[in-house]
C-alpha cells in the first residue's frame, strides 16, 4: 500500500482499498499485509467450484462497503439500549462497527484465577504467545479462503477470551456485534482458548442498528477446546435484511474436551456459515448444532466438516431448517475420518421443513471414511408440515397459522433442547418466536 | 479387522485370456476429424450419423476433465493413445457356424452358448467393437421385437431411432457422452412395440480384447407404450498391461406405461477406466429401474439417471459396487423429477476392500410446483479392512411442499462377533468373511434374475479371497 492509496482509503472508505487502520504490532501488520495479497490473488468463488455450488455468488459484491465511520451519538445511545441478550452475565462486550463502545468485566475473582477476557487489539499486545499460536491457525478449507484472507488483513477488533486451567465460568460471556450506517462493513473475530479442564459458555449476538441497511459482515472464530475442556458457543445471528455475511468458525477439540455449538440463523439477505471441527485427540466430542428460519428472499448458505483426526472421537451433527416464501437453504457437509482414526463416531443429520412453494432447500450430506472400525451415518430428508398434525392442533380449536407456527417451533426445538444452559435456550426461543411475529 | 492385508489376489484365471488379434479395420491410435471420417466410412454412415459424430468429436475437445469433482486419476488416461476403432471385418452374423473360431472360442469360455441355450431369448454378443454374432429367437422377433446392433438400427431403422438417439443423453451431457457421440460403435438398439412384453430378458456380453482399445458401444432402448423389456449387460475383459477405456452411453425411453428393466453385471479387469453415461427417460406411468453392479475396473464412474416426465412415473437404482484394492467405484445416481406423482427409489451398496474406494455420488431433484413426488435413498458401505476408503457425496434439491425425499446412509464393518460365531461353527475366517459381505448385500441380489445372482454371489467370493488375514 503506498501513502497515496491510504489517502484515497481515508477519503473512500471502501474496504476494497485494503488495510488501513495499523494500530496493531508491527508482525501483525505484516501478517495483515500478506493476508491482503492473499485476497488479491485468490479468485472469486464461482458456482462451478464444488465448494460454492448452489450458492447464488453474484450476491458477492464488495464494492459497495466501506469502514463503519463515526458512530451517532444517536446510534450509540440506540445500541447501548438495544443490547439487551441475557439477564445475568460474566462478562460482557459490545462492538458498534468494530469499535469497542460498551465493556462489563469479570469479576476480581475470574480475573485472580488467571481468566483472560480483553479486545483482541490489547491481547496481541499483552498475549502475544498465546495469540499468535492460535489466531487463525487453520487455513479455511471449506471454500472462503479468499473471506478468510480478507478477514484476517481488514480485522482491527474483537474478543480474547483465554480460561486457564481448571477454572470453569458458570455464568455465560456474551458478545454483541452491531452493523451501524448505510453500507457499513465489520470484522467480527473471537478467540477462544480454554486450557485443560476449564469450562465456559459464549453467546454472540449479530445484530444490525438499523433492519433496512445493506452491508457486510466477515467474521472468523477460532474456538479451542483443551484436554478435558467444556466449552459451548450459541450464536445468534439477527443481521438485517439486507446484509451479506460470511462466518468461518474453526473449532479444535483436544482430548476429552467436548464443544457443543449451536448456531441461529435469523437475519440476513444472504448468510453463509462454515464450520470447521477437527478432533484431534482420544475421547474428544463434538456437538455441531444449527437452526435457521429462513423467508422472504433470505438464501442460508451452511458448509460444515466434521474432521476425525484421532481414534476415539465422537462428533454429531444436527442441522434444522424451516424455509418459508422463496427463501433457499443450503447445505453441504462433510464428515472425515482420517486414515487410523478408528472407532470414530459420526453423526450428521439434516432436516428441512419446507413451508412455501417456492421455497428450496438443497442438501449435500457427505461422507469421507478413510478408517474402519468406525460408526457412522448420515440423514437428510426434506418435507413439508404434516397434515395429520394441523388437523388434530386445529380439531382441538387452534387457528391454523397458530397451529403452523406451533408445530415448526417443535421441529426446530429437538435443537434447541440440546443447549443445557435453561436461560440460553430460553433465549433462543425467544428469538425464534421474534421471528415468527414479524 | 485388526489387521490389514492389502495382498488381496483374485482369481482373474476366468476372464484372463486373449487371442492374436486379427484386425482388417483399424483407426489407428488418437483422435482426430481423420478418425471420424474413418469410421464413419467403414460404417457407411448416413450423413447425419457423420455430422453427430464431428459435433460430438468438437464437444470433447472443448470439454475439460471433471477433475474439480471427480478423480484426479482420469488425467491418467492419454488420449493420444487410444485406438478409437477397430473391427474384426466381418458382419454380423445370425448363425453360430458362420462365427469365425477363435473369437467362437473366446465366447466358448465365457459361457454364451450354454447361457442362449438355457434362458436367453436373444445374444448380441459384441466381440470388441463390432457385433459378429447376433441371434433373436423366433418368438421375440415374431412379436415385431427390434433387437440389433447401433449401425445396423440407424441404417435400418433411422425412422424409430433417430427421434430418441442423443435425445436422452445430449452430446455435450458430459466430456465422455461427448466422445462416445464421435466415435460409437458397437451396443444394441431395441425397439419393443406398444402393448408386447417380452418374457425373456434379452442380453448382450461386451468384451475388450486389443490392447490400448477403447470401447464405446451405444445402446437404445426404446419400449413403446405398455410394453415391458428387461436387458442384460455382463462385461468381462481380459487383463492387459496398459490402461484401457471404456466409455459406453445408454438411453432409455419408456413411453406411457412402459416398464424397462435394465440389469449390469460388471468385472472390468484392474486396469479398464470405466466411464458410463446411462440415463433413462420415463414418460406416464412408466418405469425404469436399473441394476447396476460394478465389480473391478481401476476407476468406474457411472451414476444411471431417471427422469421421470409424466405424472406418476417411477424410477429407481438398485447399485451394488465392490471396489478391492487399487480400484476405485464411483457410482450413484440421478433422479430428476419432472412430474406429479413421480416416485424414485435408490438403494446403494458398496464394499472395500484393501486399499479400495467406493463412491457414492447421487442427485436428486424435486423442481417448483410439483406435488406427492416422493424419494427415497439408502447408501450402505461396508468396510473390509483398515485401508479401506468410502466416500458418500449426495446432493439433494427440493422445492416447495407437498413433496418427500428422504436420504439415508450409514457405514459399517463386519462384526466381529459375527465372525468368531461362524468360526465358531467349523468355517473359516475367508468363508466366514465371504458369508458375511453375502449377507450384507443379499437383500438386493435377490432382485437380480436367479442367474445373475448366483454369478454375483460368486464373484464376491471370488473377490473376498485372501482379503482377511
Amino acid at each position: 500500500m503506498s501513502l497515496v492509496a491510504h489517502d484515497e482509503v481515508t477519503q473512500a472508505g471502501s474496504i476494497l482499498f485494503g488495510p488501513v487502520d495499523s494500530r496493531g504490532p508491527d508482525w501483525f501488520r505484516d501478517q495483515q499485509r500478506a493476508a491482503w495479497k492473499q485476497f488479491e490473488s485468490v479468485p472469486k468463488p464461482t458456482r462451478k467450484d464444488q465448494a460454492w455450488r448452489f450458492a447464488n455468488v453474484d450476491l458477492l459484491d464488495l464494492t459497495p462497503f466501506k469502514f463503519g465511520g463515526t458512530l451517532s451519538d444517536h446510534d450509540r445511545a440506540e445500541i447501548l439500549d438495544q443490547s439487551r441478550g441475557l439477564a445475568e452475565v460474566a462478562g460482557r462486550l459490545i462492538f458498534a462497527g468494530d469499535e469497542l463502545v460498551h465493556r462489563d468485566v469479570i469479576s476480581d475473582q475470574l480475573r485472580q484465577r488467571g481468566v483472560i477476557f480483553q479486545p483482541l487489539e490489547r491481547a496481541m499486545v499483552e498475549h502475544t504467545d498465546l495469540f499468535r499460536k492460535h489466531f487463525m491457525s487453520q487455513p479455511a478449507t471449506l471454500g472462503s479462503a479468499k473471506f478468510a484472507a480478507l478477514h484476517q488483513a481488514l480485522v482491527s477488533s474483537g474478543t480474547f477470551l483465554y480460561v486457564p486451567r481448571g477454572v470453569e465460568i458458570e455464568l455465560p460471556v456474551e458478545i454483541f456485534h452491531w452493523l451501524a450506517g448505510q453500507n457499513a462493513a465489520v470484522f467480527p473475530h473471537l478467540l477462544l482458548v480454554t486450557d485443560e479442564l476449564a469450562k465456559v459458555t459464549v453467546i454472540e449476538h449479530f445484530r444490525s442498528a438499523h433492519r433496512q441497511s445493506p452491508g457486510f459482515a466477515c467474521g472468523v472464530n477460532d474456538l479451542i477446546a483443551g484436554p478435558g475442556a467444556k466449552v459451548t458457543y450459541v450464536c445468534a445471528q439477527k443481521w438485517g435484511e439486507n446484509v451479506l455475511a460470511l462466518q468461518i468458525n474453526f473449532t479444535k477439540v483436544e482430548h476429552e474436551a467436548s464443544v457443543k455449538s449451536l448456531n441461529l440463523h435469523l437475519g440476513s439477505r444472504y448468510s453463509r456459515f462454515e464450520s470447521l471441527s477437527r478432533l484431534t485427540g482420544e475421547g474428544a466430542r463434538s456437538d455441531l448444532l444449527a437452526v435457521s428460519i429462513a423467508d422472504g428472499i433470505q438464501e442460508f448458505d451452511a458448509r460444515t466438516l466434521q474432521d476425525h483426526a484421532c481414534p476415539h472421537t465422537t462428533s454429531d451433527l444436527l442441522y434444522k431448517n424451516a424455509l418459508n416464501d422463496r427463501a433457499r437453504n443450503i447445505f453441504g457437509g462433510l464428515i472425515r475420518v482420517e486414515p487410523h482414526a478408528h472407532f470414530t463416531d459420526a453423526y450428521q443429520k439434516v432436516r428441512n421443513l419446507l413451508l412455501s412453494d417456492d421455497a428450496e432447500a438443497n442438501s449435500m450430506p457427505g461422507l469421507e471414511i478413510l478408517a474402519d472400525n468406525v460408526k457412522c451415518s448420515h440423514g437428510a430428508t426434506s418435507g413439508q408440515i404434516d397434515a395429520d398434525e394441523m388437523f388434530y392442533l386445529q380439531a382441538r380449536g387452534i387457528p391454523p397459522a397458530i397451529a403452523r407456527q406451533l408445530l415448526v417451533s417443535g421441529f426446530l426445538n429437538e435443537v434447541i433442547e440440546r443447549i443445557e444452559e435453561r436461560v440460553l435456550a430460553d433465549h433462543l426461543r425467544k428469538l425464534i418466536e421474534e421471528k415468527f411475529a414479524r | 479387522m485388526k489387521e490389514a492385508n492389502s495382498a488381496v489376489q483374485i482369481d482373474r484365471s476366468i476372464g484372463d485370456f486373449a487371442y492374436p488379434e486379427v484386425h482388417v479395420r483399424d483407426a489407428g491410435a488418437g483422435l482426430s476429424e481423420k478418425t471420424i471420417h474413418y469410421i464413419s466410412d467403414v460404417k457407411e454412415d448416413p450423413d447425419w450419423v457423420r455430422e453427430f459424430r464431428l459435433r460430438g468429436l468438437k464437444t470433447f475437445l472443448e470439454k475439460p476433465l471433471p477433475t474439480h469433482w471427480a478423480s484426479k486419476d482420469l488425467e491418467a488416461i492419454d488420449f493420444d493413445k487410444i485406438r478409437y476403432y477397430l473391427a474384426p471385418g466381418t458382419g454380423a452374423k445370425r448363425s453360430w457356424d458362420e462365427v469365425p473360431e477363435d473369437i467362437k472360442r473366446t465366447f466358448e469360455r465365457l459361457g454364451i452358448p450354454e447361457q442362449e441355450r438355457k434362458f436367453l431369448a436373444g445374444v448380441e454378443a459384441q466381440f470388441d467393437s463390432e457385433a459378429v454374432y447376433s441371434n433373436i429367437k423366433k418368438a421375440v422377433g415374431e412379436q415385431g421385437v427390434i433387437f440389433v446392433g447401433s449401425t445396423e438400427g440407424l441404417k435400418n431403422h433411422p425412422e424409430i431411432f433417430r427421434k430418441w438417439f442423443g435425445k436422452v443423453i445430449p452430446i455435450g451431457d458430459n466430456k465422455f457422452s461427448a466422445l462416445n457421440s464421435a466415435v460409437f460403435s458397437g451396443g444394441s438398439f431395441i425397439y419393443v412395440p406398444p402393448g408386447v412384453k417380452v418374457k425373456h430378458p434379452l442380453q448382450a456380453y461386451f468384451r475388450i480384447n486389443a490392447e490400448n482399445f477403447g470401447q464405446f458401444e451405444r445402446t437404445l432402448i426404446i419400449a413403446d407404450e405398455g410394453s415391458e423389456v428387461t436387458y442384460m449387460e455382463g462385461c468381462t475383459a481380459p487383463k492387459f498391461n496398459t490402461t484401457t477405456l471404456h466409455s459406453a452411453v445408454v438411453e432409455l425411453v419408456a413411453l406411457k406405461g412402459a416398464k424397462i428393466q435394465y440389469i449390469t453385471v460388471q468385472n472390468w479387469s484392474a486396469n479398464v477406466f470405466n466411464l458410463v453415461t446411462k440415463r433413462g427417460l420415463a414418460h406416464e406411468d412408466a418405469q425404469v429401474k436399473w441394476i447396476d453392479c460394478n465389480i473391478g475396473s481401476r476407476l468406474t464412474m457411472k451414476y444411471p439417471g431417471v427422469i421421470m416426465k409424466g405424472r406418476k412415473a417411477r424410477g429407481e437404482v438398485l447399485s451394488i459396487a465392490l471396489a478391492n484394492d487399487g480400484q476405485h467405484q464411483d457410482t450413484g445416481a440421478k433422479m430428476i423429477h419432472a412430474a406429479d406423482e413421480t416416485t424414485s427409489n435408490i438403494i446403494s451398496k458398496s464394499i472395500s476392500i484393501g486399499t479400495g474406494r467406493a463412491t457414492y455420488r447421487g442427485l436428486v431433484n424435486v423442481p417448483k410446483h410439483l406435488k406427492h413426488c416422493k424419494n427415497n435413498t439408502e447408501c450402505d458401505a461396508l468396510l473390509i479392512n483398515a485401508t479401506s476408503r468410502t466416500d458418500t457425496y449426495p446432493t439433494i434439491t427440493v422445492r416447495g411442499t407437498g413433496n418427500a425425499v428422504q436420504h439415508e446412509a450409514s457405514v459399517s464393518q463386519v462384526s466381529a462377533e459375527q465372525i468368531f460365531y461362524m468360526q465358531q461353527r467349523g468355517l473359516s475366517q475367508a468363508q466366514a468373511m465371504s458369508l458375511s459381505v453375502n449377507g450384507f448385500v443379499n437383500d438386493l441380489v435377490r432382485q437380480f434374475p436367479m442367474e445373475y445372482s448366483v454369478e454375483l454371489k460368486r464373484l464376491i467370493e471370488l473377490e473376498m479371497e485372501g482379503s482377511v488375514g
